[in-house]
């Protein structure tokens, strides 16, 4: 529009108006430096979550018990790794790169969910991850397809719908154990009272203690309060848990007619923050498991890029499937050393 | 259509199963992003090549999972613990290259396995872009992963000799395989600055008995881990 007065052409006025329009803030457009560390820190988190994620579940790879739940595992994994480079991707678009994301990952200065910091114990807990940590990762996920900032919210909506489908197959894994044997049934059940009450932390503190909430609400880029998604979650697993024939771990659980929802039992707030302090079971193995697989590789990284740079316009380590398929008609490298 | 011959569908389908859960055990300490979903990938797809060639000999969980050792007919070279990256990708181009030419030759002919083959020469295809491209970045990229790189490709040489032994009930041109398979990799390390090995690769003390049963140590001890869990609960369903 040529007629909006000078005063609505201010960066920040085109920022506010297009939030309240409930338009996308797009990585051209002007944003305040606050709203893109928030942007930053949140999509990290995320992204750090992701792949610290693979491990409890890379676990169980090797050991899978059939040839088809490997193949499951494996894909989810791979999905994992591919929600992974979606994100940093996502963090690019705001000027800060995967390098400096990971460094501040292995460092301890960023973190990732704490839920990755308990242990996979048994086959089940495959199963249970997948039905309660990707429900929970789920229910958060959701309205941040409706996210303020434009590539987070469109590489959540892929990473949901994967998500969707990892959810069902941990259920489903779940339900075959439940129908199984005494011992397989058995296995299910402890997994369940095992991850249930970590997978609800995974909202985050009540609203009256979150940090960030209310400037992140404000900004569109969160859309639901931490302890709405935590009463939804509840209210969706109860009658799952009810059809795989398997019990919440939580006695105040019921159904309260009044409010329309499950009442449930109080959450030990004091081992939520023990984890995120670094005391949770897995804390340092996973961290200390990413960072060997980062120093471990950097031959590989260095090898890559040292290519690249030898022959102009290769890509090192990135967009294999686009890469030329022709040879290079080099002869001889220069350099065969060592 | 043609009855398979279970001996050899054994064979493809262990060499197939053995390489991907080899694979699988990379997933979380690929030295970078991309490569965790690279892996993955070939992992996946020869997940699938096995479940298809084991299906034709049997019940797919029973041969993967209550054989024992001695009963795997797999070669040697896909039984290799995965090493530093280096190693992973020697074994890959090694076995690859193979793939892609036997699996070439059965796709255009028409005994029972042409239908297989002609899908997974696609899927292979791309793994062996893959192992090739990185090894030209390892043979071509800094003296330390040029010499990563030849000791990988220099310590599994000694089990690529067994790839041209004929697998009964594999009607393949197999001396026409080998030399297929020797002008590709003679062709790719010296594009790479690397140097063919020259080391023996037949008789006793080199490798090449596992398509009759004869592993090395690292696969018993691989095999715990695989078939551990399906042991432990007999006649269970997953």
């Amino acid at each position: 529009m040529t007629t909006t007065v000078p005063d609505a052409q201010a960066p920040e006025a085109v920022f506010d108006a297009a939030l309240a329009a409930d338009e996308r803030i797009e990585p051209r457009d002007w944003m305040p430096d606050a709203y893109r560390a928030t942007l930053v820190r949140q999509i990290a988190q995320h992204a750090h979550s992701e792949i610290i994620g693979m491990q409890p579940e890379a676990n169980w790879i090797t050991r899978a018990p059939s040839l088809r739940r490997k193949a499951i595992l494996m894909a989810k994994v791979q999905d994992e790794a591919g929600h992974g480079l979606y994100l940093y991707s996502a963090a690019e678009t705001l000027g800060t790169g995967r390098e400096e994301l990971l460094d501040k990952l292995h460092s301890g200065r960023q973190r990732y969910s704490s839920i990755f910091n308990y242990p996979t114990l048994t086959w089940a807990d495959v199963g249970a991850i997948g039905w309660l940590v990707d429900g929970a990762a789920i229910t958060n996920q959701v309205p941040l397809c409706r996210c303020s900032y434009g590539p987070y919210a469109r590489a959540m909506i892929r990473i949901c719908k994967e998500e969707s489908f990892h959810q069902r197959q941990g259920y489903e894994l779940l339900l075959a154990l439940s129908r199984g044997t005494e011992a397989q049934h058995a296995m299910a059940q402890d997994a369940v009272n095992r991850w249930w009450w970590p997978s609800l932390m995974m909202f985050g503190p009540p609203d009256d203690a979150s940090a960030h909430s209310a400037q992140s609400m404000a900004w569109k880029i969160k859309r639901h309060s931490n302890d709405e998604l935590r009463q939804r979650f509840v209210d969706i697993c109860v009658p799952q848990a009810e059809s795989l024939g398997l019990t919440l771990p939580d006695p105040d659980l019921r159904w309260n007619e009044q409010r329309g929802h499950h009442d449930f039992g109080a959450i030990d707030w004091d081992e939520f923050h023990e984890v995120l302090r670094g005391n949770g079971p897995c804390n340092e193995q996973r961290i200390e498991r990413r960072r060997r697989a980062h120093e471990e590789g950097a031959w590989v990284r260095e090898a890559a890029a040292a290519y690249a740079a030898k022959h102009d316009g290769h890509h090192g380590t990135h967009d294999k499937h686009a890469e030329h398929t022709e040879h290079d008609n080099h002869g001889k490298p220069e350099e065969a050393a060592a | 259509m043609n009855r398979v011959p279970v001996p050899a569908a054994l064979a493809l389908g262990d060499d197939a199963l053995v390489l991907s859960h080899r694979l699988g055990e990379w997933a979380g300490n690929a030295p970078v992003l991309e490569e965790e979903v690279a892996l993955a990938n070939i992992a996946l797809d020869l997940l699938g090549q096995a479940r298809a060639l084991l299906s034709l000999a049997g019940d797919e969980d029973e041969l993967a999972f209550l054989r024992e050792e001695r009963a795997f007919r797999n070669v040697q070279l896909v039984e290799q613990p995965n090493g530093d990256f280096a190693h992973t990708i020697a074994r890959q181009l090694y076995f690859s290259a193979y793939q892609q030419l036997l699996y070439g030759q059965l796709a255009s002919g028409e005994g029972p396995f042409a239908p297989l083959a002609a899908k997974a020469v696609k899927e292979v295809a791309y793994h062996l872009d893959h192992a090739e491209h990185w090894t030209l970045r390892l043979g071509d990229g800094t003296p330390e992963s040029h010499a990563r790189m030849q000791r990988a490709l220099d310590a599994l040489w000694r089990y690529t000799g067994e790839l041209f032994e004929p697998v009964e009930g594999v009607s393949a041109d197999w001396p026409a395989l080998q030399d297929g398979w020797s002008a590709y990799v003679t062709d790719v390390l010296r594009r790479a600055g690397l140097t063919l090995p020259e080391g023996p690769r037949e008789g006793a003390w080199t490798a090449g008995a596992g398509r009759q049963g004869i592993h090395t140590e690292p696969f018993g001890r691989m095999l715990a881990e695989m078939q551990h869990l399906h042991r432990s609960h007999p006649g269970a369903s997953w």
